[in-house]
């Protein structure tokens, strides 16, 4: 199996009044192809600022990152924009869904931005799949926070990507609708082959990937199978 | 690497998606985005009306140039004419009149009232082309058969006369055959100056008005059968036209000359509505500046899906361009309408009936005018966009592009300035002004940008903690992250600088003219008296206890020669830079051996003596020398009434034409005039209006060839002159003044949606009503406060600066009305301010988290 992302010493500082501000100290660490790993930590561990330099959403400060064999800190911004629409998938803690869109058109995006036709067809079966093929024609506003999560999960599949990142995907949810948001997430991962790179403060959901990295202050304290199975799984491949 | 060169170039725009996103993302700000825009339908509606005005000005004036003129060729002089170029003219044309036109008094028999008015003796059948119109209509064709007069209606107003009333002129009676309510070419206001009489040209004589050294205008009017001929046939007798020192105008000419003076009127207001537009961009630019900030969460998404920045610029500017379009059309619709108005408010300054017909060039460049100035100043906040980070979806961050990191910031800034100068160029076709104008906006912009910048500095540095919450709450506010407070003290603070101004200049011009008409200052000019009747004039003047303030002769001359160069060497001579319209004038001039008190020689030596045999040393007005490019020891030779006199200029004068008393372009010195044929000119006060009245009636009665000028009279035909020059003045800034109130509601109302959120809070917090009331009003009152008195303070200097450079007087503001002002805009800022945010104390505080989380 090959890496689809290759982090090596990834640093990101922010100036802020004067001081250097070190949120990311020399992280490095590889991702297979088809892996499931979540990045865990407290509270302004650099866990989100990593999520953002993974999947080019931000620049860092020194350090490389190689996203499916593309060296993103050699791109503009309108070519990390070009390598997201092709390769990557988002789900947020607050779903980030376009307000003034419905929930199809919501879906739709990023394949409209690929320049594909006939996608109506594709945006309704991820929608029935998340269980939302009555709501397909409501706006964000006139969904709950379950239903908002479900969409974006559809839009994030919906361009096929190889590799998904999602920052607190259940944050925002209650306890019923998140296990069931958790279920749909590893469900259609698995059914999409994706590989899934998730930050989160559930260790429960934590425990549900394959590989947990742990940050600490801006630095990479551990880095671990999660259990046998999964190292088998990981080693081998599923039987 | 290989994979990475996939990603060199960005992908493509995708037209079609871009538009459909736009107008997706617009669904649910379609109405605020028309607020945002709603701030320069006014000013487009203003231009588009302007222009539709002067679209309809040029076309009646080519339609009507015909009756304007009221013949096909008009040959004109103001001396008598040479031998045998009557007889010349009797040959021209296929019907011919003649007109004689000169200032008289003439006196109401039944009222005994006397007033200087303008005569014109008329015979033939002129005008050919339109009507003189009476009332009855049938008089304005009988009065030329008899001893009758026609008599403008105000006159007969104000001399309560009536169609058959007699009054009298020089020494003959004529019988008012009818009110005359308009006479070819007339304006509203030529009529107020010098109401006009007409009577038959055969009696002219009688009346003992036409002697020799009276000023009279000779007018010949002609009809060609073939009107076609008329231009190439003028061309043709030019040269003896010049040679007999007679001018010419045709319906082409007439129309020209109309069409030019008119050209300033509409470019005067065509500035005007351009304010109230850029008033109405920077409501504009700061509407796009929120809405662009609400939607950095949409756009980092966006991004975050892979659009590119360029996209993401795209779908927005296409927003602009269709809320810029809608916005332009219906002040297009909104101008149009008001077009129909501008006829009616313009209609005394007209010599012509201005129709009222929709404008298609008009509106079309409205709409374009309209769409390219929302998107100028809607792309300041918009090139933002470019720079807005996908990272937002994960944390919003508020991280502000600096100017100075973004070179296209200076880029539109620098399009905005460019467009603003080939704007006003248009109009001004000028560069000087141009400049003037352009430097002029700019700076008013970045003083009252700078004045909210101190503001928002030293509120923050002194902030008064000792205050009570509610206050220090309205205060805080001005400097709170997403503040209006730049945006509204700009939009509101050149409002009230431009209505102040308005006041100030009114203020300033009023005041010149009391100023002469106050004090000592004589009331009273009579000139046309003849040398012989100087004296019995004075005394007078002396017994029925008047002062004798002024007494000058007056000899009328022309310009022959300067430097050895004629009028038609001039015209030929491209090089000379002295126009050869210096020929075509009549010099009135005097002749003294001092200069008087509001007179000083500024270059040259002033010489009060004519030396014999040597060149006639002439003191020239300044100003006058500049303008006809004229130098110390320029050699003029001027023909007096036949003779030839040489002179040299020997020095320049500066005068000050504001004071009531004779001035003159040109000075002789004593030993050379005193036997040419003259006139005197005598100035006197008197006291009230009766004085006044008995004053001209004993001297109509005596000397009824004298003409008199009551400035009483005058000044309040000036008065209502102002007046009206002020309603249109006004009626322009109106624009700008509502524009201004609309870019305020529209800033009140999109910073609403900004501080729901805080209200919100602090009613759950457990604020009143009251409370949030207090705090909303204590922000506009600072706002309005601090903005209006920014306005006031800009207006004072550019008023000082008006007041001081181009009137030359001095300028002492009134500050009642200036306090009036200051509060009636601190309180409408608040009550506006107040009225927008009533729906956010309405509710209760959880509809409101709900309907705009």
């Amino acid at each position: 199996m090959e890496n689809i992302l290759s982090i090596s010493n990834l640093t990101k500082t922010y100036q802020s009044a004067g001081h250097t501000l070190t949120v990311l100290d020399k992280v490095s660490f590889n991702v297979l192809e088809g892996s499931t790993i979540s990045i865990v930590g407290p509270s302004g561990s650099g866990k989100t600022t990593l999520l953002g330099l993974c999947a080019g959403l931000d620049r860092s400060s020194s350090g490389i990152v190689e996203l499916n064999g593309i060296r993103l800190d050699d791109l503009t911004e309108d070519q990390r924009a070009q390598v997201r629409n092709q390769y990557v998938g988002f789900i947020f803690q607050n779903f980030q869904l376009l307000p003034t869109l419905t929930a199809l058109e919501n879906v739709m995006v990023p394949l409209e931005l690929r320049g594909e036709k006939n996608i109506r067809k594709n945006a309704i079966e991820l929608l029935d799949k998340v269980g939302l093929a009555d709501r397909i024609n409501h706006y964000p506003t006139q969904l709950s926070g379950g239903e908002q999560q479900r969409v974006s999960l559809a839009r994030a599949f919906s361009n096929k990507p190889k590799i998904l990142f999602a920052d607190e995907p259940t944050g925002n949810l209650d306890a019923e609708t998140s296990d069931k948001v958790e279920k749909l997430i590893f469900d259609l991962n698995t059914e999409a082959g994706t590989t899934l790179v998730m930050v989160t403060h559930n260790l429960d959901i934590a425990a549900k990937t394959q590989r947990i990295i742990k940050l600490k202050g801006g630095v990479l304290v551990s880095d671990e199978l999660n259990n046998i199975e999964m190292v088998d799984e990981l080693k081998y491949g599923k039987e | 690497m290989e994979k990475n060169n996939q990603f060199s170039s960005p992908g493509s725009l995708n037209f079609r998606w871009l538009l459909l996103m736009a107008w997706r993302d617009s669904r649910r700000n379609r109405s605020r985005l028309f607020l945002f825009i709603s701030s320069i339908i006014l000013g487009i509606a203003a231009l588009v009306a302007i222009y539709s005005f002067g679209d309809n000005l040029n076309r009646d004036i080519d339609d009507q140039a015909k009756t304007l003129l009221g013949a096909d060729l008009v040959i004109e002089t103001n001396k008598a004419l040479m031998p045998g170029v009557e007889s010349w003219m009797d040959s021209i044309g296929d019907d011919r009149s003649q007109e004689r036109s000169f200032a008289s008094m003439v006196y109401f028999t039944k009222s005994q009232g006397t007033r200087l008015v303008q005569v014109r003796a008329l015979k033939g059948n002129f005008p050919y082309y339109g009507d003189i119109e009476t009332q009855p209509v049938s008089a304005s064709k009988t009065f030329r058969e008899n001893k009758d007069a026609l008599v403008d209606k105000t006159l007969m107003i104000q001399f309560d006369a009536s169609v058959g009333d007699s009054i009298k002129l020089g020494n003959l009676s004529f019988k008012i055959a009818g009110v005359l309510n308009k006479a070819p070419g007339q304006t509203g206001f030529s009529a107020a100056v010098a109401p006009i009489i007409y009577i038959p040209l055969n009696y002219l004589e009688q009346t003992g008005l036409s002697q020799k050294g009276s000023r009279i205008s000779y007018n010949f009017y002609f009809k060609f059968k073939d009107p076609k001929k008329v231009k190439s046939f003028a061309k043709e007798i030019e040269p003896r036209l010049d040679k007999s020192e007679l001018n010419f105008e045709t319906v082409e000419s007439r129309k020209e000359n109309t069409g030019r003076s008119f050209k300033d009127l509409t470019q005067f207001l065509s500035l005007v509505g351009f304010i109230a537009l850029l008033l109405g961009c920077i409501g504009v630019a700061s509407a796009i500046h929120i809405y662009i900030r609400e939607k950095i969460g949409t756009i980092a998404i966006l991004r975050c899906l892979g659009a590119s920045s360029k996209q993401a610029f795209i779908i927005y500017l296409i927003q602009i361009v269709g809320i810029g379009f809608i916005g332009s059309v219906v002040g297009a619709i909104a101008g149009t309408l008001i077009q129909q108005v501008l006829p009616a408010v313009l209609k005394d300054f007209l010599p012509i009936e201005i129709s009222a017909v929709i404008s298609w060039t008009a509106i079309l460049q409205g709409i374009g005018l309209g769409i390219i100035i929302s998107v100028l100043f809607a792309l300041l906040p918009l090139v933002s966009v470019r720079n807005i980070s996908p990272l937002n979806t994960l944390r919003i961050s508020l991280e502000e592009t600096h100017l100075f990191k973004d070179p296209v910031k200076w880029l539109v800034y620098f399009l905005i300035v460019l467009f603003i100068f080939c704007f006003s160029f248009m109009q001004l076709g000028e560069w000087k002004q141009t400049i003037f104008f352009t430097l002029s906006v700019v700076f008013s912009f970045l003083i009252l940008a700078g004045m909210a910048a101190l503001l928002m500095f030293l509120a923050r540095k002194f902030f008064p903690s000792s205050w009570n919450y509610l206050w220090r709450q309205g205060f805080a506010n001005l400097f709170r992250p997403n503040n209006q407070t730049l945006i509204l003290i700009t939009s509101i603070g050149l409002g009230t600088a431009f209505i102040c101004t308005l006041f100030f200049v009114q203020d300033i011009l009023i005041g010149r003219v009391n100023l002469s008409a106050s004090g000592n200052q004589p009331n009273m000019v009579l000139f046309d008296i003849q040398t012989n009747q100087q004296k019995q004039v004075a005394d007078l003047t002396k017994k029925m206890g008047f002062p004798i303030m002024q007494e000058v002769p007056v000899v009328t001359m022309r310009l022959e020669e300067i430097n050895g160069k004629t009028a038609i060497q001039a015209k030929k001579d491209s090089s000379s830079e002295i126009s050869s319209r210096i020929y075509d004038r009549e010099f009135r001039i005097t002749y003294r051996d001092s200069l008087t008190s509001t007179e000083k020689i500024t270059e040259g030596k002033w010489i009060g003596h004519a030396t014999e045999n040597k060149l006639v040393p002439i003191s020239m007005d300044e100003g006058y020398a500049t303008r006809n490019h004229l130098k110390i020891g320029d050699k003029m030779l001027f023909n007096v009434q036949g003779v030839p006199v040489e002179t040299e200029i020997g020095s320049f004068r500066k005068v000050d034409w504001n004071r009531i008393q004779t001035n003159f372009l040109v000075i002789f010195p004593e030993g050379i005039l005193e036997d040419a044929p003259q006139f005197h000119v005598l100035i006197t006060k008197v006291g009230s209006a009766a004085q006044s009245a008995s004053y001209q009636k004993a001297i109509v009665k005596t000397f009824p060839n004298i003409s008199m000028i009551d400035l009483g009279l005058v000044l309040s035909v000036l008065d209502e002159i102002l007046d009206k020059i002020g309603f249109v003045i006004r009626f322009m800034a109106g624009f700008s003044i509502i524009t201004g109130i609309i870019v305020l509601i529209a800033s009140v109302l999109i910073s609403k949606y900004q501080r729901i959120q805080e209200s919100v809070l602090l009613r759950t917090l457990g604020a009143s009503r009251k409370q949030i009331l207090i705090i909303t009003a204590m922000e506009y009152f600072f706002l309005g406060a601090l903005a209006s008195f920014s306005g006031i303070l800009l207006a004072l200097a550019s008023s000082w600066a008006l007041a001081h450079f181009s009137f030359e007087t001095t300028f002492s503001p009134k500050p009642l009305p200036v306090l009036a002002l200051f509060f009636i805009i601190s309180t409408l800022t608040v009550l506006i301010g107040m009225f927008n945010s009533r729906s956010i104390l309405a509710k209760p505080p959880l509809e409101i988290l709900r309907n705009d989380a």
